[in-house]
């Protein structure tokens, strides 16, 4: 994954506008924070291999950026994206790497399932 | 204390690495003296958080270096069997609670272990280690009282020794320190920032602290019809 371009994100996500895909979302700060500091709230989400359709994929421009997918009855959003490559599975994989390069976010779109 | 020698040990722990902190040392130690040790590892840590800035590895990609770990590691310990079960990372506590004790009883039907190394519950942290604890403990509990093997439980919730007292298993591994370096240092992905402040404060002449390099620390997990007894034998 590189750092996030603008204009060629944009471009990757308009790719997958209007096909059915699969997406992964997750947010985290981690299993152990509250381990490490009581005074945390540990709070997260993930989806794994659900199937949407957007019609509008859009980022915005100043990083860390945020990346919103509009579909007919809803939306996806992402906040804190900061890096992103194509694999070399056509997938569109972007993550949200903090300081010290833990994940905190991820958004990644695929014409085919994730693994399990 | 000094190891008994033991018929099979089968280690049972829900994250590639866990092992590693937790017991590598005194595996090695089993496997010099010749015990056979079958490590059963439920995940490959595909959600492990530490992908580097800049990144090393991609959420999809991860899973296949920490499986890789892995198997570097397991070596390190002197470990011939390694079963990877398929689970994924941070999921294992909704998986359905009887096919997680089967899942233990079956390995146990198989190998016929006298002690099983996991987390013990309560004292775990993380949701994945504590499910894989129960099972395991539900597992050995519906078993015959004379066939269960031993359980020795890693516990290190901030409140393990307020409620626990200290542990009563403490296994010297310093003669083995070298292997249980190379455990750790095998999963890069996720201990590269500790062994690279290790090799720091080693370098500025204040070595990893002793208690935690050269002693590991099991808790015994007791059933309640075991502590029952020995409540009763010691009243005797």
């Amino acid at each position: 994954m590189k750092e996030v371009e603008v204009k060629e994100l944009q471009e990757l996500l308009n790719s997958f506008a209007n096909k059915d895909v699969y997406i992964h979302l997750e947010t985290t700060n981690g299993a152990y924070a509250t381990h490490f500091n009581e005074n945390v709230f540990n709070a997260g989400a993930f989806i794994r291999n659900a199937r949407i359709r957007y019609e509008l994929g859009k980022v915005v421009g100043d990083a860390p950026h945020r990346v919103g997918l509009k579909m007919e009855h809803g939306w996806v959003y992402a906040q804190g994206i900061t890096h992103f490559e194509l694999d070399e599975r056509g997938r569109l994989l972007m993550a949200g790497l903090d300081y010290t390069g833990k994940l905190a976010i991820a958004l990644e779109i695929s014409e085919t399932p994730f693994s399990y | 204390m000094i190891l008994e020698q033991e018929r099979q040990i089968l280690l049972v722990f829900p994250h590639p690495d866990d092992e590693a902190f937790s017991c590598a040392g005194s595996v090695r130690l089993y496997a010099n003296m010749g015990v056979p040790v079958t490590y059963a590892c439920l995940t490959l840590g595909e959600m492990g958080r530490n992908l580097g800035n800049p990144p090393f590895a991609t959420r999809e990609s991860l899973p296949e270096i920490r499986r890789a770990e892995l198997k570097a590691a397991v070596e390190a310990m002197g470990i011939k069997d390694l079963r990877m079960m398929g689970l994924r990372d941070k999921t294992v506590e909704f998986e359905d609670d009887e096919k997680m004790v089967k899942m233990v009883s079956d390995l146990i039907e198989e190998l016929n272990p006298s002690l099983i190394f996991t987390f013990f519950p309560g004292f775990a942290v993380h949701p994945d280690h504590e499910a894989t604890a129960r099972a395991v403990v539900e597992a050995v509990r519906r078993m015959p009282k004379e066939q269960r093997p031993k359980i020795w439980g890693v516990a290190f919730a901030n409140d393990t020794v307020e409620k626990m007292g200290e542990a009563t298993i403490n296994v010297d591994v310093s003669t083995v320190k070298l292997d249980k370096l190379k455990a750790l240092q095998a999963h890069a992905s996720q201990t590269a920032w500790m062994m690279a402040e290790t090799t720091k404060r080693v370098e500025e002449g204040q070595p990893m602290s002793e208690s935690w390099l050269n002693v590991e620390k099991f808790y015994l997990i007791q059933h309640e019809d075991e502590i029952d007894q020995s409540i009763n034998s010691a009243s005797l």
